[in-house]
C-alpha cells in the first residue's frame, strides 16, 4: 500500500502544482498509515530527491529521453508500472492538462474509481469519499469511490504546498512500453513566465478597457505585483489578447490567491472560470456590475483613473 | 470516413444550482437543458465541417441517457449528423458512460471519436480518455485546432502556458474546446431534416459504476464586498496586504 503522485513538468522543471499534489499525497498517506511516493517521467533539470521536502519517501524516475514528449498512452503505461512497483492504491495527479489527459486512461487500465477536480482531503472515516468541484465551481459533490484503488486529480491551489525537510530516495525505472502513437511536432511554451494556471496573483482585463492599446494598465499592475495577466472572453474574441489568456467557462478555469478584475462585468460564464479564487478584487465604473456580488473587495470607479493609483500604491508598499 | 460525436445533456449555463432530497439530488425545477456546449460548439460543428469538405463522411451522434434526452439529440441532429444512437439508461459515472460509448464505438469502427473537453455540470473531463483506453486508441485532449489530411490528423492541444502540435494517424479520440470550431445556429432546413433522421435506441450493457455521488454542498456565501472610494486605492492595497494577506 502507498500513495503515488505523478510529478509533472513545465519546460524541464517540476511544476508548482506537483509540489502541491505531493503535499496532498503525503497527507493522504499519513491518513492511511502508509507512505507517499512519486513518479517523474522524462528529462528534468531539477533534483527528484528534493521532492522529499514535500513528504515523498521515494521517487521513481523514467528519465529516458524518448519519454520527454508527452503521450498520455505512454505515460499511463509508465505510471501503471510504477503503481505495480510501489503497490499504490491511491494515485494523485494535478487537475491540469496532463493530469486530466492521463488520469481517465489510468482509471480504466486499473479499473480504479476516478475523482477529478478534488478540493479537499478524502474522508476515510467510512469508505473513501472525495469532495470535488462541480457545476464549474458553483457547487461541490462528495463522491464515494467504491474500488480499492483510486485515482484523484487535485484542483490547483485547493490544498496548498507544505514544505519541510527531507530527501527522497530516487529509483530509476526503465519500463517496457509500446511505441507512442502520437508524434509531437511542436511545443510552444512561454519561456520564463509563470503559466496562468500556476500563478498566485492574476490581473485580468475586460471590455471596459476599451482597446488593446490600454493594456498597459493591466500589465503595469501585474508587473508591480509579480502577477500573470488574463482577460475575459470578448477581449480574446476581439483579438485584443491571445486566446490562452482567456479565463471563464469556455476558457481556462483558475484559482489564484488573488484575482483582480478590471472592467469586467462578471457574467456568470466568466465567474465560472474564476470563482475558486481565494480573494477577488473588482474595479468597475458600474456599481450594478454583477461581479461585485462575487467580490471580496472593490472600487466603483473609472479604471483609467483608479488602476494607475493602485499600481503606484503597490510599488510604494512593496518598495 | 466515420465520425462518432459524443453528446451530453447539461443544465443551461445560467441555470440556478440547487439541490433537493437532503442535498443528494440536483434540483431540476425550472432548469432548461442544453447540449453540453463543448460537445455542440466544438466537437459536433468540427465534424460537420469535415463532412462539408468530404461528403462521403458519415457522422453518428451518441448519447447515454433516458428518453428525456431525445429533445437535445434532435437539436444536435439539426446542426448536423446522419443519425443518432441513444443508450437507454440513466448515466452513471464517467466510467459507466465511457464503457457504454466504447461498446457502441467498437461495433461502429469509427475513424474519429470527438467529445467536448468536459461537461459543464460534473466537470469530469474524463469520458474521452476513458473511451480511448477502452478501445486502445490514441487520445488527444483539450484540442484547440483539428485538421485532417487523408488519415493523418494534426491536432493542437493546450498545455500549461502554451500549446503542443501533435500528429497522429486515425483512428483517434479527441476532446475539443474553444478554437476547434465556431458555434452554429441550426437553420430551418436542419431543424426540419432532424425530425426524420434515425434515432436508434439501444439497451445498455451491464457495467458497474466505480464511484457514486453521495451528496452535494454549495460554497459558503461571500461575506459581501468591501468597497473603497477611487481615492482610497492605497487603502485597498493595504487591506490586501494586511487583512487578506494575499500580496
Amino acid at each position: 500500500m502507498s500513495v503515488l503522485v505523478f510529478i509533472d513538468q513545465h519546460d524541464g522543471h517540476i511544476k508548482k502544482s506537483s509540489f502541491e499534489a505531493a503535499s496532498y499525497a503525503f497527507k493522504i498517506a499519513q491518513q492511511l498509515g502508509t507512505q507517499a511516493e512519486g513518479i517523474l517521467i522524462g528529462k528534468t533539470n531539477d533534483d527528484p530527491a528534493s521532492l522529499g521536502k514535500y513528504g515523498l519517501k521515494k521517487v521513481y524516475v523514467a528519465s529516458d529521453d524518448k519519454y520527454s514528449q508527452f503521450d498520455d498512452g505512454v505515460y499511463t503505461g509508465i505510471i501503471a508500472e510504477a503503481v505495480a512497483q510501489s503497490g499504490a492504491n491511491v494515485i494523485v495527479f494535478s487537475n491540469n492538462f496532463n493530469g486530466k489527459a492521463i488520469a481517465p486512461r489510468l482509471s480504466v487500465r486499473l479499473k480504479a474509481g476516478l475523482v477529478t477536480g478534488a478540493v479537499a482531503l478524502p474522508d476515510t472515516s467510512n469508505g473513501f469519499v472525495v469532495k470535488k468541484s462541480v457545476f464549474s465551481g458553483k457547487a461541490f459533490a462528495n463522491v464515494s469511490v467504491k474500488t480499492d484503488t483510486r485515482v484523484i486529480t487535485l484542483n490547483g491551489n485547493a490544498y496548498g504546498v507544505n514544505e519541510t525537510e527531507g530527501s527522497a530516495e530516487v529509483v530509476s525505472i526503465s519500463p517496457s512500453i509500446a511505441e507512442s502513437k502520437v508524434r509531437v511536432k511542436e511545443v510552444n511554451v512561454l519561456k520564463g513566465e509563470v503559466p496562468l494556471s500556476e500563478a498566485e496573483i492574476v490581473v485580468s482585463g475586460g471590455r471596459g478597457l476599451k482597446g488593446p492599446e490600454n493594456w498597459n494598465l493591466v500589465t503595469d499592475l501585474a508587473a508591480a505585483l509579480g502577477a500573470a495577466t488574463a482577460c475575459s472572453r470578448p477581449v480574446s474574441d476581439s483579438g485584443w489578447r491571445p486566446h490562452h489568456e482567456h479565463v471563464g467557462q469556455t476558457g481556462l478555469a483558475i484559482a489564484p490567491n488573488l484575482y483582480i478584475a478590471i472592467g469586467i462585468s462578471g457574467a456568470i460564464q466568466h465567474l465560472a472560470g474564476v470563482n475558486r479564487s481565494k480573494v477577488i478584487v473588482v474595479i468597475n465604473k458600474d456599481p450594478e456590475a454583477p461581479f461585485f456580488k462575487a467580490a471580496d473587495y472593490g472600487i466603483v470607479g473609472d479604471a483609467f483613473e483608479v488602476v494607475p493609483k493602485i499600481t503606484e500604491a503597490v510599488k510604494k508598499l512593496k518598495g | 470516413m466515420k465520425i462518432l460525436v459524443c453528446i451530453s445533456k447539461t443544465p443551461d449555463t445560467t441555470a440556478k444550482i440547487a439541490f433537493t432530497d437532503n442535498n443528494t439530488k440536483f434540483s431540476e425545477e425550472g432548469v432548461q437543458h442544453i447540449i453540453n456546449p463543448y460537445d455542440e460548439w466544438y466537437a459536433l460543428v468540427r465534424a460537420v465541417e469535415l463532412k462539408e469538405k468530404d461528403a462521403s463522411t458519415i457522422i453518428h451522434l451518441i448519447n447515454v441517457g433516458d428518453p428525456s434526452n431525445d429533445a437535445i439529440i434532435r437539436k444536435a441532429l439539426a446542426i448536423g449528423g446522419d443519425e443518432a444512437i441513444r443508450v437507454n439508461t440513466t448515466a452513471g459515472d464517467d466510467y459507466y458512460v465511457a464503457s457504454q460509448i466504447a461498446e457502441i464505438a467498437k461495433e461502429g469502427q469509427y475513424d474519429l471519436i470527438l467529445t467536448g473537453k468536459e461537461t459543464i455540470d460534473y466537470n469530469g473531463a474524463s469520458v474521452g480518455g476513458m473511451i480511448a483506453e477502452f478501445l486502445q486508441m490514441p487520445f488527444i485532449s483539450f484540442a484547440t485546432k483539428f485538421d485532417l489530411e487523408g488519415t493523418t490528423a494534426t491536432v493542437t492541444r493546450e498545455i500549461e502556458g502554451g500549446a503542443e502540435v501533435n500528429e497522429v494517424s486515425l483512428p483517434v479520440v479527441v476532446s475539443c474546446q474553444q478554437g476547434v470550431a465556431e458555434q452554429r445556429i441550426p437553420n430551418m432546413r436542419g431543424i426540419m431534416g432532424a425530425r426524420t433522421k434515425p434515432l436508434k435506441v439501444v439497451e445498455p450493457k451491464d457495467v458497474a459504476t466505480l464511484t457514486e455521488i453521495q451528496s452535494f454542498d454549495l460554497p459558503a456565501p461571500k461575506q459581501g464586498v468591501k468597497l473603497f472610494a477611487p481615492e482610497q486605492a492605497e487603502d485597498l492595497v493595504k487591506a490586501l496586504r494586511d487583512e487578506a494577506k494575499v500580496i
